[in-house]
């Protein structure tokens, strides 16, 4: 496709024909806010806080849905533009519980970083605000419906990546709520929990349960790694505090599955810290596991696999090697079986 | 795996997950994905909204199918009859691909002899699936530019497993729906690292990459590597090691990461198995039900407590990164591992796993280009034989890894037990959304969610039984017997009842048949013969009536 040039900010920047003002402006490293865009969705233009000032063009148009064309002239921070921005933010804020305190995005809220940027309070348009009920009567996600700016990121997010549906914009007006069908809570819809709604809201409307109360948001430590659980491979954020993992939260950068995960690799890998987990070696006497030093039971594990081999010759061995661990510790068993005891008796269940 | 290495010479998916949104038709047989590999599934379902056609063969309804343009609801265990049906048409009409057959494969004329057999109408009458039905999807599978076939564990966990791959196989090389974007045979595995646990050679056959243990070069090779001499003699697999612990042969085990009571077919004779052994010792994080048989358990460390890499079903080699320490005094597997072998004369001395990687690496053709900083931000997906080489992201490009794709003329293997009088339900099984395997029972959201067995059963079968959704039936089988609670669905058909296989309060594998595929040792989880009946807490149980069929 060919290419266009247009003028932001006084800089000349070139971009493939078909390219959003927005995409263009970001390229050149040039920022602009923005609330109900995502790179992954749909192009939406409904929070307008992208506004742009475009010469020759009426009003200010949303650049995430203005396509940019040769010879555009854009400022991005005009008067006008920032003017616009900070009345959107006010709106906003007019209607938006001033909950930042205890709020689990605190600093990890887009609301929060845009009023900051542009200096804005609430308090500029006094009116109405919402009370709904907070929705936690699920296992996995809390829905604060009163801190939802409907930006639609969790509709387009269950629609587009997930091709479920399960929610979209419900009433009219001030009344307008995300839900699903019928307003129902997500536990009495087909929802299956998967948290791609989460993973794109961008303020405390849609939290996972399970976090919180256990972070600030800028003490956690994100640890990039693979999911345990099926053999998609999604890569997921573990998010650990005091040598705790607390949660998991998507990493876009993921190769298979961007922000996707499903319900398992998001909000089950809690069985990390399982009081149930095995702690200490066991030895069995007298039909009782009696807990025991490492010393003990490696010594007791290498006398007994040393005596059969001696006794009956290397067959007479056999490991189970596993699906569920890494390669490496699955190299080293089977290397274990085969240089060590003498057998190619190692099978994993490669067939279930 | 055999199967596909057989057709194609090697086992693996032939395209990568992001096909899935790239092809025109998805063919997917014998693979709940939306349950079994969610995020797979999701693709799936974007890929059908946007126009993308769909093609699920599954004796239940499951949900993709109410996404399908054609859903074939086949008998459960008459996968090779629909597809040997399909080929029949394509070649009756002339559909194939004659340049593809011609040039890429080998077999075409036995095939031919052996599908000539399975016309529309036998196929209808063996399957249950309409004739018109079966032309149409013909039709459209052999006239799509691509078509991506997806199968797991539906195809393959039948005593005809390996022949099962090998139908599909066939279908796809016959039209020449292999080896480009968009276009092949993808078996999407069960579990994360089943891809790298074969791979890594933890198998009874091969070394790591899939080299012989009765191949001289390939023993010369390890033996020099790790200095000692090597056995010539193919192991035992999992079905064969626990007849030989039964029969004495097998006097001790090492099991590591793996619930065998629970999750292998016909777990009474597993629960002998280990009984019978001398010494056992288990590796875990939980007290498996396996765990219980040991003389010895080492606790091991989870997948956020240490450093490595896991393979997924694309092939893409993945790093694991340690998140927090080790969990109260347990360690990383590899380190266990390394300490039993030091005290039994073998020093094992790792820095760390990725210097096992790289021992494995200078090994494993297949890997030998991939390191952690190469595989840092994306993964690197095998064949990748050099540190210049971008990785392989489709299989059988040009040519076959084993030269010429090879077409085998298959028949009818029908399931090893079929419903009677005595037990008139066929039982399947399978994974749900919720859990995985049985690590996930020790989630509290999770558990919680979804906290015991709901056995689906048909409307037509719960009404003769007299039970409805959340009461309890017992399940029995020549093997064993169970209590479960039942979830009234027409997502099975009549005469079925599914259950999953993890939760050990009703542990769906006391039921499950002892076969196993002779080629493959995969058992048959997907078909066994039971009786249901009502149970209720105070004693009476009516009799079994028949299902209405």
């Amino acid at each position: 496709m060919a290419d266009v040039t247009l003028t932001i900010d006084g800089r000349l920047v070139t971009v493939p024909a078909g390219t959003t003002v927005l995409d263009a402006a970001r390229q050149a490293g040039i920022p602009i806010p923005t609330l109900c865009h995502d790179p992954m969705l749909s192009a939406w233009g409904g929070c307008r806080l992208c506004v742009v000032e475009i010469e020759k063009m009426r009003n200010l148009p949303a650049s995430c849905v203005t396509t940019a064309t040769e010879g555009m002239v854009v400022q991005t921070a005009s008067p006008a533009v920032v003017e616009a921005r900070k009345t959107i933010l006010e709106l906003l804020l007019a209607n938006h519980p001033e909950d930042c305190l205890t709020c689990h995005k605190n600093g990890d809220c887009r609301l929060q970083d845009y009023a900051y940027l542009y200096g804005v309070r609430g308090g500029a348009f006094p009116g109405d605000k919402h009370a709904f009920p907070i929705e936690d009567d699920n296992h996995f996600i809390v829905r604060d419906m009163n801190k939802c700016i409907l930006c639609g990121k969790c509709v387009r997010a269950c629609a587009e990546k997930q091709a479920r549906h399960i929610i979209d914009y419900t009433y009219r007006g001030f009344n307008t709520k995300v839900a699903p069908a019928m307003d129902l809570p997500l536990s009495q819809s087909d929802c299956t929990f998967c948290g791609s709604c989460v993973s794109v809201c961008p303020t405390g409307a849609l939290v996972e349960k399970a976090m919180l109360g256990k972070a600030r948001r800028w003490e956690v430590k994100k640890v990039r790694t693979t999911c345990p659980f099926c053999g998609v491979g999604c890569n997921f954020d573990l998010n650990v505090k005091d040598g705790r993992v607390i949660g998991v939260t998507s990493n876009p950068d993921s190769p298979v599955n961007g922000r996707d995960l499903c319900i398992k690799g998001r909000f089950g890998t809690d069985f990390i810290h399982s009081p149930d987990r095995l702690t200490t070696p066991l030895i069995k006497k007298n039909g009782e596991f009696v807990e025991a030093s490492w010393d003990e039971a490696l010594d007791l594990v290498a006398k007994k696999l040393g005596e059969v081999k001696a006794a009956y010759g290397s067959d007479a061995l056999a490991a189970l090697s596993s699906a569920r661990c890494t390669n490496e510790d699955n190299y080293l068993m089977q290397k274990f079986m085969r240089a060590v005891i003498g057998t190619n008796n190692v099978d994993h269940c490669a067939r279930t | 795996m055999a199967g596909l290495a057989t057709s194609f010479g090697s086992g693996a998916m032939t395209n990568s997950f992001a096909d899935i949104e790239q092809t025109d038709l998805l063919f997917v047989i014998g693979a709940n994905a939306t349950e079994a590999h969610p995020v797979a599934g999701a693709m799936m379902m974007r890929a059908v909204e946007k126009g993308t056609k769909l093609v699920v063969a599954d004796p239940r309804r499951i949900e993709l199918a109410d996404r399908a343009d054609y859903w074939l609801q086949l008998k459960p265990g008459t996968d090779i009859p629909l597809l040997n049906g399909l080929m029949h048409i394509i070649i009756k009409e002339d559909l194939y691909d004659k340049k593809f057959v011609a040039e890429r494969t080998e077999g075409f004329e036995e095939l031919k002899a052996t599908v000539e057999n399975y016309t529309p109408e036998k196929v209808a009458a063996m399957t249950g699936i309409p004739v018109e039905t079966l032309y149409a999807v013909a039709r459209l599978y052999a006239t799509s530019y691509n078509a991506l076939i997806c199968y797991t564990l539906g195809i393959t966990e039948h005593v005809c497993g390996v022949f099962n791959v090998m139908s599909t196989a066939n279908l796809a090389m016959l039209t020449g729906h292999i080896g480009r974007p968009g276009s092949g045979v993808n078996p999407q595995r069960g579990q994360n690292n089943v891809q790298g646990a074969c791979d890594m050679g933890a198998l009874p056959n091969v070394y790591p990459g899939y080299q012989a243990v009765n191949n001289p070069d390939a023993r010369a090779k390890f033996e020099k590597a790790w200095g000692v001499s090597l056995s010539d003699k193919v192991g035992l697999t999992i079905p064969d090691m626990m007849e030989a612990a039964v029969e004495g042969k097998v006097k001790a085990m090492y099991i590591m990461g793996e619930d065998p009571v629970l999750t292998d077919p016909d777990a009474n004779h597993i629960r002998h198995a280990l009984e019978s052994l001398d010494f056992l010792v288990v590796q875990e994080i939980f007290m498996t039900e396996t765990a219980r048989y040991a003389d010895v358990i080492l606790p091991g460390a989870s997948f956020a407590e240490k450093d490595g890499t896991f393979t997924n079903s694309e092939r893409r080699v993945q790093r694991v990164r340690k998140a927090i320490e080790p969990i109260g005094d347990t360690r990383a597997d590899w380190q266990i591992i390394c300490a039993v072998a030091g005290r039994m004369g073998y020093p094992m001395t790792y820095g760390w796993p990725g210097d096992i990687f790289d021992e494995m690496a200078s090994l494993t053709p297949s890997y030998a280009g991939i390191n952690y900083q190469r595989i840092d931000a994306c993964g690197i997906q095998w064949p990748c034989p050099d540190c210049e080489h971008p990785g392989t992201c489709v299989l059988h490009a040009d040519k076959f890894t084993r030269g010429k794709g090879l077409f085998k003329g298959i028949d009818h293997v029908p399931p090893a037990e079929m419903p009677d009088a005595e037990y008139p339900f066929l039982l399947s099984t399978g994974r749900i959304l919720y859990h995985y395997n049985i690590t996930t029972r020790h989630s509290a959201g999770l558990d919680a969610y979804r906290p015991e067995e709901m056995a689906q059963l048909n409307p037509a079968d719960a009404s003769h039984l007299g039970v409805a959704t959340g009461e309890r039936v017992r399940v029995t089988s020549r093997r064993g017997s169970l209590l479960t609670k039942v979830q009234v669905t027409d997502r099975v058909p009549p005469g079925m009842i599914w259950m999953s296989f993890h939760y050990k309060e009703s542990p769906t594998n006391v039921l499950t048949v002892s076969a196993f595929d002779p080629i493959s040792k995969t058992g048959e989880y997907k078909v066994a013969a039971v009786k249901v009946e009502r149970f209720t807490e105070s004693g009476g149980m009516p009799d079994s009536r028949p299902p209405a069929l």
